[in-house]
């Protein structure tokens, strides 16, 4: 009867969006006067999880899983949903999560909403509230089947403590060769640099800054905030940054605590994939420039004078502050 | 190697999005439909291996018939032939079900879908149908190459990306990366006089779940004027203290 929640984990830790699924699945928990069981796969320390309000770990320890595989993975969660008898599961909007979810769904026959950005509105019926048209509207939408799936937007929800005593418990799921008809060769993937998903803050620039050589001083913006570097899309089609740092309606969407655009005119498809980032700061020398209507600050003023300048005080700032 | 894509029909990307009758539904008046973006980089890679591997390309949509502009435009691109499923395209589940039931008979090696439709941003189809079908599945994926029953993928990840090694038959949620933007075509006059002359095959639907509803829609709360602040030292104050980001 349990909500059951898939809590990610890289290198044998758990990712800052399994505590925030956590504490979603704890808020539906609590809805439904029920428990939240996790499963976790190869992240030893299920414990850390009770203080978001899991009550029990199943921990997945199998060296087939050792890397994600979505169709593995998702089979091994149907089983747990099974055992577990549970009738919600939640999942982050990670890539792997979004990966591996409408297969889950598939499986289990269960209704998937994806982009969720508040507790359900109701429980019977199961209704949330999700973006939709890339950030333009809301839908409040209702999950029908008997298992519902919940894919939490990242950075909406938050994440809330909330100490409960936690089991952990070793669970091994049946798979068969069948189930790794898709295997991973090679990740590529810069160690230590904060990823656009993962991010609170995110720095982006645009055409603006005339070339790729420009970007040092991008860098080192989010170097300083610790946040992760995008761009729009003109400056990946030229090759200036790689494509997966492209953000809008058709690269990655971002939902940060703080998106700064810088050099980037704020065309609309740019727009609809930032926009549910809650504070924007741009940073253009046209006054006219689009985004400044959609912005919380903005300075008007050169790229190349600003940038240097705002690092210099952010590390005043952090110096003073830490 | 015979190739499905999955076309979307979905507002055009500067769309301003509306709703009607009681917030209940999406208002589709002057709205222009185009082929969703990340179907259209498929699509491309789909006529990649027509012209250097060869290979036989399908579409299919779920939808009225409204739908078929964007499904003649597919058929101009370079498409072969096009399949219509006629009905109204109520949920992920439904649509997948529709397409699998195309699938299942149509005796595809390869079927290209999108990442996520950019209206509703479902980014269900794929998966589902893969599921359902028993077939291989790669998302947003950026890369894919087939030699015989082998196929090489590419696949975006958080901060990075990742090679796969799977076979066919094989479901891609594909996206920008694909292909280049620069290799989308504009369809031209010949494909378009050839693409009235294309079969274009209307299917009724079969009964299938549907798992989820949209009971009504709102619109993010319009935005405050932007605060313009002359000096750095100012912004990094109101970040602080204003807005409690750093
Ligand atoms: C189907 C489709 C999908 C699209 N999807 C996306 C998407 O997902 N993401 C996306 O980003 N775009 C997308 N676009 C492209 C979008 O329409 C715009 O072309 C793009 O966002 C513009 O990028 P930009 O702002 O970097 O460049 P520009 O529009 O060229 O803007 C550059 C800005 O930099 C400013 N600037 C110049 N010099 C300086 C300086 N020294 N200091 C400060 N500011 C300076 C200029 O005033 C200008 O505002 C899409 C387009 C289409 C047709
Ligand atoms: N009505 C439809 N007809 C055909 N293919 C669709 C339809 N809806 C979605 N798809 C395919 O599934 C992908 C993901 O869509 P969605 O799950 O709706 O976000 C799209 O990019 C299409 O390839």
């Amino acid at each position: 009867m349990s909500v059951l929640v898939y809590t990610e984990s890289e290198n044998g830790k758990f990712k800052k969006n399994a505590f925030e699924v956590a504490s979603y699945a704890k808020a539906v928990a609590d809805q439904l006067g029920t428990s939240v069981t996790a499963v976790a796969f190869n992240a030893p320390d299920g414990n850390t999880l009770g203080n978001y309000g899991v009550g029990r770990v199943l921990h997945v320890s199998d060296d087939r899983l050792a890397t994600f595989n979505a169709q593995a993975y998702a089979k091994t969660l149907a089983q747990a949903c099974q055992n577990e008898e549970a009738q919600v599961i939640i999942v982050s909007s990670s890539t792997n999560s979004k990966f591996l979810a409408p297969m889950l769904a598939a499986k289990l026959k269960a209704g998937y909403v994806p982009n969720v950005v508040e507790a359900p509105e109701s429980t019977s019926p199961f209704k949330v509230r999700r973006t939709a048209f890339s950030n333009k509207g809301f839908a409040h939408t209702e999950i029908t089947t008997a298992i519902k799936i919940v894919g939490v937007s990242n950075n909406a929800f938050g994440q809330n403590e909330n100490q409960v005593e936690t089991s952990v418990e070793s669970f091994a799921p049946e798979l068969t060769d069948s189930d790794f008809g898709v295997q991973s060769m090679e990740v590529d993937k810069v160690a230590g640099k904060v990823t656009i998903a993962d991010a609170e803050i995110v720095v982006s620039g645009g055409r603006g800054l005339k070339g790729p050589e420009n970007w040092g001083m991008i860098e080192e913006l989010a170097d300083v905030l610790g946040a992760a570097t995008a761009c729009s899309k003109p400056v990946s089609d030229m090759g200036w940054r790689p494509h997966g740092e492209h953000v809008g309606q058709t690269g990655k969407p971002v939902a940060a605590n703080l998106y700064i655009a810088i050099g980037i005119s704020g065309a609309i498809q740019h727009l609809a994939g930032v926009s549910a980032s809650k504070t924007k700061v741009v940073i253009n020398n046209d006054a006219e420039a689009p985004f400044f209507k959609a912005a919380d600050y903005g300075i008007v003023g050169d790229a190349f004078e600003v940038v240097p300048e705002l690092v210099e005080k952010l590390k005043e700032f952090k110096a003073q502050n830490t | 190697m015979k190739i499905l894509v999955c076309i979307s029909n979905v507002p055009d990307t500067t769309s301003k999005i509306n709703f009607t009758e009681n917030d209940t539904k999406f208002d589709t008046t002057g709205v222009q439909f185009v082929i969703n973006p990340n179907d259209e980089f498929g699509l491309t890679r789909a006529m990649w291996f027509k012209e250097k591997q060869g290979a036989t390309v399908h579409i299919a949509t779920v939808g009225e018939a409204a739908v078929e502009p964007t499904m003649r435009k597919a058929l101009a691109i370079g498409a072969d032939e096009g399949i219509r499923v006629n009905a109204v395209p109520t949920d992920g589940f439904f649509v997948a079900a529709q397409l699998a039931n195309i699938i299942k008979d149509g005796g595809y090696d390869l079927v290209i879908a999108g990442r996520e439709s950019i209206d509703y941003n479902g980014g269900m189809v794929p998966g589902i149908l893969a599921t359902l079908l028993d077939m291989n599945f790669v998302n947003t994926c950026i890369g894919l190459d087939i030699e015989g029953d082998t196929a090489t993928a590419v696949r975006e990840i958080d901060g990075g990306k990742e090679k796969l090694r799977t076979s066919l038959p094989l479901v891609i949620g594909g996206q920008k990366g694909l292909v280049e933007e620069s290799d989308l075509r504009i369809p031209n006059m010949r494909g378009i006089m050839m693409a009235r002359k294309k079969a274009l095959n209307v299917v009724e639907p079969v009964d299938a779940l549907n798992a989820t509803k949209d009971i009504s829609f709102d619109k993010p709360a319009p935005k405050g004027t932007v605060k313009l602040v002359e000096s750095v030292d100012e912004l990094v104050d109101l970040l602080h203290k204003e807005a409690k980001v750093i």
